[in-house]
């Protein structure tokens, strides 16, 4: 028996965060291969909430596609649809009716909100803070609210489709949204005082998570996250699409991409957005919401009951769908967690022959690795809360 | 045999009537301590909390106790059974035996011994044991890093503790907690010793693992810390060991700072000091769970780094302060 002990090599042990993990955000797992509580490697898992979104759209119409967008990123329904259904009308050669834009724009920037505020408030909860999700809360329902008066459902719109919207707005919600967004910026406020100079909401996330603007760039980030590394770049501005150019808003850019500037950067853009729906409000003209072409569009319901022309188009949309002139086309909009882009290939028939979709979440996940070495074991809640993570659309 | 009774029997049923008599009150405290956070911190966030049960909600506490005895005590694979239900009755035992010594009233307590204030002082630091060995035997690694973490919090936050407890002393000239209090007579420890209150209060927070310290059981990095594994009544012994703990460490800031059982002026002294006890409890408690409701979570090397580079030294400071200070005016109480 020897009488010197063995040399022992300590290894590294992995954690396995996730993929239930109240931190998780949904279905994420990742293997933390940490030395004590700093992290060495991080390795995310995805696919958990894998439901083959893109396939299941190649065997759907075009209108049916809608509905899949609403469930990609269930946090910012509207964006997306909006994404498909101007790749769509890219394609088909129409542009939709102005006050169908300004409608959609308007509530484009309300699930801006939305979605800021889900992300902040489980964020502040992330790194312990309770009581902003519980505030925030309580107008993230006034917002679905809305949603619900335009289309009926709360969450899962289907509200913007190809060639405008599917109905225009009941009287007096303009009213009722600006009534709102009035008094929001008072509870941006609130939540602010609770966070934005709290010195340990502060020690937790400064210099944590930090992204050079180069970083950026080579990961592909996009949205928020890529503006807190400083560089002011928002499809809303770079390539206008619906009728931004028509609005005065400005970028928030942040200076050091950490977690904190992430966070100071969808504060504004939460207070610019309320800037652009108090605009859209303003300029919205009166009109159609959907593109007079019966061959895409349904007739109104009064038409139908007296036009069997009407009727026939009635069916032929609901049943077959409408054609799509063959070609491909890429449409990217700036959804709230950044470039949200669906790719179309039309072989001409009524279904897509391919549709791919580039979700802005799944490519900010592939940061976390880099993001997250040499930090500790409570900053992977940090980190992620501040990239804005949803497995709708990272897994698709 | 008539001997025996007078000597044995008869002082021994009074002791466990006394006990008996903390217990029971502390228990039914204690479950509506949890009542009450999530009723104030239901009213901070703007949501109404447990309303249901009874009268607005006042049986939750009791429904919730059923539910978790009924529950079936789930054994992890690869834990240590025995450690791993010794740990929850460790931590309740401990939360419960440190009020033998806590007077609530003048002359109302289990026992009045001279060292009353180490003796909180070793059973408080006790505690630590219930959550290392729950952590240990859990054999998960959640459970392990929160067992670790509050090893060390818990570690670290006792010697500022200690110091201040030591500054308190000093002005007192005692360590039995009755006379402690009765020192305050005329002004409560909280003036002379602002800053220590100020310290100690937090620190009364890490040692509790409340928020914003709660790292041994943070949710969103390590599920629930040691107590991951947990289930019904072994779970609800941690639950009730860490209430009856928050109530316990209340009662001490109110002896040590805020005059225990005394009136704050002696004009309302026909108010038994029961009733001012139990109110500077309450406020001590109704700080800990607004403090809970306002901040986030620090780090734990954050947490070390305020306890050990900020409190330590401050507490010391101080404490050369306060006995200089006696020294030098010849006010050291004999």
């Amino acid at each position: 028996m020897s009488t010197t002990t063995a040399d022992v090599e300590i290894e590294n042990y992995t954690l396995n965060f996730g993929p239930q993990h109240p931190a998780a955000h949904g279905v994420l797992r990742l293997v933390l291969e940490m030395d004590g509580e700093v992290i060495d490697r991080v390795d995310p898992h995805i696919g958990l909430l894998h439901r083959g979104t893109e396939k299941l759209i190649e065997y759907k119409s075009y209108l049916q596609a809608v509905p899949y967008f609403d469930r990609l990123d269930y946090v910012s329904p509207m964006n997306q649809e909006e994404a498909f259904a101007i790749a769509t009308e890219r394609l088909l050669g129409i542009t939709p009716p102005k006050r169908a834009q300004y409608i959609r724009m308007l509530f484009c920037e309300l699930t801006r909100i939305l979605n800021h505020i889900m992300n902040i408030a489980s964020y502040a909860m992330d790194v312990g803070a309770m009581t902003p999700f519980l505030w925030t809360f309580e107008e993230r329902e006034k917002l679905m609210e809305f949603y619900d008066a335009v289309c009926g459902a709360r969450m899962h719109a289907a509200y913007v489709r190809p060639g405008g919207v599917s109905l225009d707005m009941p009287v007096g919600l303009a009213e009722r949204i600006m009534k709102w967004a009035e008094g929001f910026p008072k509870i941006i406020d609130d939540m602010e005082g609770l966070l934005t100079e709290n010195r340990i909401f502060k020690q937790r996330v400064v210099d944590i998570g930090r992204v050079t603007a180069e970083e950026a760039q080579a990961w592909g980030f996009t949205g928020p996250n890529l503006r807190a590394s400083g560089i002011a770049w928002d499809l809303r501005k770079a390539q206008p699409y619906e009728c931004y150019d028509e609005i005065d808003f400005d970028i928030a850019i942040g200076k050091n991409g950490d977690c904190y500037d992430r966070y100071l950067v969808r504060v504004e853009e939460m207070r610019q957005s309320v800037k652009i729906i108090k605009q859209c409000l303003e300029k919205m003209p009166s009109g159609p919401v959907r593109v007079n072409d019966r061959k895409i569009m349904s007739p109104p319901r009064g038409e139908m009951k007296e036009s069997m022309e009407a009727l026939i188009h009635h069916f032929k949309l609901y049943t077959e769908g409408y054609k799509v002139p063959a070609g491909e086309v890429y449409a990217a909009v700036e959804a709230p967690k950044g470039e949200f882009g669906v790719y179309i290939v039309s072989d001409g028939t009524n279904r897509p022959y391919r549709c791919r979709i580039r979700a802005p979440g799944f490519i900010h996940m592939h940061g976390m690795d880099f993001m997250l070495r040499g930090h500790m074991l409570p900053d992977v809640p940090a980190v992620l809360g501040s990239i804005d993570i949803v497995f709708g659309e990272v897994d698709r | 045999m008539a001997e025996f009774i007078a000597n044995y029997v008869i002082p021994l049923a009074w002791i466990l009537g006394k006990i008996l008599l903390f217990v029971v009150p502390l228990l039914v405290v204690v479950a509506y301590v949890t009542y009450a956070e999530r009723r104030i911190i239901g009213a901070m966030q703007m949501r109404i909390g447990p309303n249901v049960v009874g009268p607005f909600g006042l049986l939750q506490p009791f429904a919730d106790a059923v539910k978790l005895l009924t529950k079936e005590t789930v054994l992890p694979t690869g834990s240590s059974p025995v450690v791993f239900l010794l740990a929850p009755m460790v931590t309740f035992s401990l939360a419960m035996i440190a009020w033998a010594v806590i007077p609530v009233s003048e002359g109302w307590l289990i026992s009045d011994i001279n060292v009353g204030m180490l003796y909180l002082f070793a059973v408080s630091s006790l505690g630590v044991y219930g959550i290392v060995m729950a952590g240990w035997a859990s054999n998960s690694r959640y459970a392990f890093l929160g067992a670790m973490r509050s090893a060390a919090q818990m570690v670290s936050y006792e010697v500022s503790i200690g110091f201040i407890m030591i500054c308190v002393l000093l002005t007192a000239g005692s360590l039995n907690l009755s006379e402690i209090v009765n020192a305050q007579k005329g002004m409560w420890f909280f003036i002379p010793h602002l800053p220590m209150f100020v310290i100690f209060f937090i620190s009364v927070l890490a040692e509790t693992n409340r928020h914003p310290f709660d790292l041994p059981e943070a949710e969103s990095e390590l599920v629930a810390g040691f107590m991951t594994e947990y289930s019904s009544m072994a779970f609800a012994l941690f639950f009730l060991g860490e209430y009856a703990n928050m109530i316990m460490m209340s009662g001490i800031v109110s002896i040590l700072f805020l005059g225990g059982w005394l009136p704050p002026f002696e004009a309302l002294s026909f108010i038994p000091g029961i009733v001012w006890f139990a109110l500077k409890i309450s406020f001590c408690l109704f700080l800990m769970i607004w403090v809970r409701a306002t901040f986030p979570r620090y780090r734990y090397d954050q947490l070390m780094r305020l306890g050990w580079k900020v409190f330590l030294p401050m507490s010391l400071i101080w404490l050369v302060l306060t006995a200089g200070y006696l020294v030098y005016t010849g006010k050291v109480p004999v």
